[in-house]
């Protein structure tokens, strides 16, 4: 059984529609990536998974359990932690209450101290402000910290909307170091939504190509062997040059 | 000098009310976006509880305590029970359903909540304001030096100072504070991190309806009536507070609170006699130029720009 399965679901905002029939599904363990250019519906779908926004129709289901209708807490109770897109740290609240939040609704207390050292060893950065707002971290930073307060809910899966939006690659280049050794320690699924085909391509088990709210393509990276039609489905058309050329032939 | 300061801790004292009434509307404000002017009635109620139940008919002006009448600890848990039962009915039959409405609309649904209660308790003890005699030993005044200070004003600023601790280290300290903290800020990301939206809606409405019974308890010490309207002014002014200490603030709604209780109180102590009665109008003449010099509050936060 999958982990994570969607099926036919649409998603409208307002009279806009926002996915038009989109199914994926996410096996434990994986790394899933969904990539698509501005405004093709990929944070939707992880909204949709994470109880952020309610579908028109279809189903969503989670180890089994069908989420469509339950509150966004309790989807993150069921062991989905999702973290959204443009770094929604608490500003006010201290480094250390941000990833303590996390915490709360876990019932294994004695690993949470353990859990939260370990989240500190990876980034020293983070035991050195521990008690400041998390506002006054830099950009990098407080995507560090998103990521770590929602590994502090000890999540089956983690979804992450954009997780290199805005960030200096080098940075990228540790986020990602980050959610690999994650799962490799933990077993952690991960569903990733990247604009950039390029990082994911080397990260990812499988690829799901989203444009206009429909998965246009779902590869693995490893059985590409040109970049075509990837780039066909990415951008919806055929190479330009292609084209003409074929049309110059006849 | 000794009048002045004499008329300071009037002021302190009136302010302290306002703020403890500015705080619970802060609190609402912070994790639903709700400007409750309910927030006046459970006031109310938490005065006309020390009469509950009605023993006799309601004609009568001097009123019957019942719970009023309790030692202190039984009558503040009795008090504050059937304020915070009114606080979270209000949330379960109302509020609840309008949880990811606008402002304005939650605003508006309050209104409606408010006129709600005000007729239940003119309908239950009529119209006619009641007296009652709250903590009479109170009045007796104490003297610091040459101050005269009545008993009830070091109360009412002792009470609020120790109220206002107590909300400080709950929102500090405990887990569940700082959930609340969270869900002011970001609510949708609190619920992400598994934070229950109804459960801490819920915790704010009772800590609110506990300041509400503060509020009334030292209220009526100081004026001795109970009328069904008797929580609307002060409402008013705590919601003022909460204006010019910057939406969203909790800080900022105290000491908004504060402001609008010192400004009050020494407007009246100090504008000549014939413009005594246009206090008001000064008041709020002063609360229009903060706005203007300061029109996000004292202490501005981003509730207005960051919810989605």
């Amino acid at each position: 059984m999958p982990l994570i399965e969607v099926d036919d679901v649409h998603v409208n905002y307002g009279r806009l529609s926002a996915l038009r029939g989109v199914s994926l599904n996410v096996e434990d363990g994986e790394i899933v990536c969904i990539c698509g250019p501005n405004g093709a519906g990929k944070s939707t779908i992880l909204k949709a998974i994470a109880g952020g926004v309610r579908p028109r129709l279809g189903a969503i289901r989670f180890a089994g359990v069908a989420l469509m209708g339950k509150a966004p807490e309790a989807i993150s109770r069921l062991g989905l932690s999702f973290v959204p897109e443009g770094r929604h740290v608490f500003s006010t609240l201290s480094v250390d209450e941000n990833l303590r939040i996390g915490s709360y609704q876990r019932r294994d207390r004695t690993n949470i101290n353990a859990d939260r050292e370990r989240m500190l060893e990876l980034f020293p950065r983070l035991r050195e402000r521990l008690k400041q707002p998390a506002g006054k971290l830099s950009g990098g930073e407080q995507q560090m910290l998103v990521i770590c307060r929602a590994l502090m809910t000890r999540p089956r899966i983690i979804l992450v909307d954009e997780p290199s939006l805005g960030l200096a690659p080098q940075i990228i280049g540790r986020v990602y170091d980050i959610l690999l050794d994650m799962r490799r320690r933990d077993n952690v699924t991960l569903l990733i939504n990247e604009q950039s085909s390029e990082r994911v391509m080397r990260v990812a088990d499988r690829v799901y190509v989203l444009r206009n709210g429909v998965i246009r393509l779902c590869i693995r990276p490893a059985d590409i062997a040109d970049g075509r039609s990837l780039k066909s489905a990415y951008f919806g058309f055929d190479e330009p040059q292609e084209t003409l050329q074929k049309g110059a032939q006849q | 000098m000794i009048g002045f300061l004499q008329n300071v801790i009037d002021a302190i004292s009136l302010g302290s009310l306002y703020a403890l009434a500015a705080l619970g509307i802060g609190l609402l404000f912070g994790v639903l976006r709700l400007i409750n002017f309910a927030h006046g009635d459970f006031i109310s109620v938490g005065a006309y509880a020390l009469i509950v139940p009605p023993l006799q008919a309601s004609a009568d002006v001097t009123a019957q305590m019942f719970i009023g009448r309790w030692p202190l600890p039984f009558m503040l848990v009795a008090t504050s029970t059937i304020v915070i039962a009114l606080a979270i009915l209000c949330y379960l039959l109302l509020f609840r359903y309008l949880k990811s409405s606008s402002p304005p609309t939650l605003m508006i649904a309050s209104f409606a909540a408010s006129y709600v209660i005000q007729n239940v308790l003119l309908i239950v003890y009529g119209a006619r304001e009641k007296s009652v005699n709250l903590w009479p030993s109170l009045i007796q005044q104490v003297d610091i030096g040459a101050l005269h200070v009545a008993k009830l004003q070091l109360a009412t600023i002792g009470a609020t100072m120790i109220l206002m601790l107590l909300l400080t280290a709950i929102l500090r300290l405990t887990p569940l504070g700082v959930q609340m903290r969270a869900a002011a800020e970001d609510f949708r990301m609190a619920q992400y991190l598994g934070v229950r939206s109804n459960y801490v809606i819920s915790v704010a409405f009772a800590v609110s309806g506990v300041l509400a019974v503060a509020v009334s308890l030292l209220f009526v010490a100081q004026t001795g009536i109970l009328t069904f309207q008797m929580g609307v002014p002060l409402m008013l002014f705590a919601f003022i507070g909460t204006v010019i200490g910057g939406m969203g603030s909790l800080v900022g709604a105290a000491v908004g609170g504060m402001a609008v209780g010192l400004a009050a109180s020494l407007l009246q102590a100090y504008l000549p006699g014939e413009m005594r009665s246009f206090r008001d109008a000064f008041v709020f003449t002063l609360v229009i130029l903060i706005l203007i010099v300061r029109p996000t509050g004292l202490f501005p936060t981003r509730a207005f720009t960051e919810r989605v």
